[in-house]
């Protein structure tokens, strides 16, 4: 999902670092607060952070025939709500920008937003609508990362087409040329991120209970 | 839980490995989707020059990996060791998870 370095024109690229920036400075704030007033889930955050490094280094063969990665935002999104997973997000695509040229400085802001503010949204929202509509915590958690993991593609192929319309098809024409590289490819990738965030989530269940009832994160419902 | 893991595990193998069976080796090159963004933009818009290089690039092929693998050690390395904590927590008082939690409870400050 990397826009890779100069690949936006500068007003993009201005306008995108404008829109993502007061997330992640929102995020970095929520951060200080949370681990003053709850220093217990500390540790709990770095594990989310790691998830989202881990995941986002694994590029993986898809059905169509080429690669890409997942993101591994829907958990802290989830855990932490989005604008923390922003500020996670940003730091691994500043380590994949300045040490493997993947994604770029100048395309940071874009990509942030697609991957660590966008697909965040999606997954905490999701998380918790479904939630409270009844919805099991295994449930939930799968669709929300699923979705959330494929948002962040949607999101990057629009970025891409606004910047790129089509000579012949406009916006439109060009949103669905990306969409057929970046959404199709991804579609696998983000049932196996689903998959994997609800392993991951209930082996928080089973091991971090404490942690998930500091978090509020059933609204004093207990996690199974 | 063990089990119904393992399950979401063997999925997940599952689909990661499907791509290579339904592809006949040779057919397609499993390119990454980001160069072939890169390639849909040079038909749209021929005529658009990057404007900004990456200040430092990997320099072959095999250090790019590494800086990859590097990544997801990083991360592996960060989730086993919390996971491992909790558990060595857990199962040397089962109790205390609760009284944390308990402690969680109440009203702060």
């Amino acid at each position: 999902m990397h826009i890779m370095e100069g690949y936006l024109p500068a007003t993009h690229a201005a306008l995108w670092a404008a829109v993502s920036a007061p997330f992640v400075i929102h995020g970095a704030r929520r951060i200080t607060r949370l681990v003053r007033e709850t220093p217990e889930v500390k540790l709990l955050l770095a594990a989310s952070g790691a998830y989202v490094f881990v995941l986002s280094a694994l590029k993986l063969p898809s059905v169509t025939g080429s690669c890409s990665h997942p993101t591994g935002t829907g958990l802290a999104a989830t855990l932490f709500g989005p604008t923390v997973t922003a500020v996670l997000g940003t730091i691994v695509l500043l380590f994949q920008a300045l040490l493997l040229a993947h994604g770029g400085l100048t395309t940071l802001g874009a990509n942030v937003f697609s991957m660590a503010i966008a697909g965040p949204f999606v997954a905490w929202g999701l998380f918790h609508g479904l939630t409270r509509m009844g919805a099991g915590a295994a449930l939930a958690i799968f669709v929300a990362a699923t979705l959330g993991d494929l948002a962040t593609y949607v999101v990057t192929s629009l970025q891409l087409a606004l910047a790129f319309p089509d000579p012949a098809g406009g916006i439109a024409g060009a949103a669905s040329k990306f969409l057929g590289i970046f959404a199709l490819t991804q579609v696998p990738l983000a049932i196996s991120e689903g998959l994997l965030t609800v392993v991951v989530f209930n082996m928080l269940g089973r091991y971090s209970r404490s942690e998930l009832k500091a978090l509020d994160l059933f609204r004093g419902r207990v996690a199974s | 839980m063990m089990k119904r893991n393992l399950i979401l595990l063997a999925l997940v193998v599952m689909l990661a490995i499907a791509p290579l069976l339904i592809h006949p080796p040779g057919t397609v090159e499993f390119a990454g989707a980001d160069g072939q963004a890169e390639l849909v933009i040079g038909e749209i818009a021929p005529d658009y020059e990057p404007w900004f290089q990456p200040l430092w690039e990997p320099p072959s092929g095999e250090i790019e990996s590494l800086l990859f693998a590097l990544q997801a050690a990083i991360g592996a390395g960060l989730l086993g060791y919390y996971f491992g904590l909790r558990r060595g927590r857990r199962d040397a008082d089962p109790a205390a998870d609760d009284t944390a939690a308990a402690r969680a409870d109440r009203p702060r400050a």
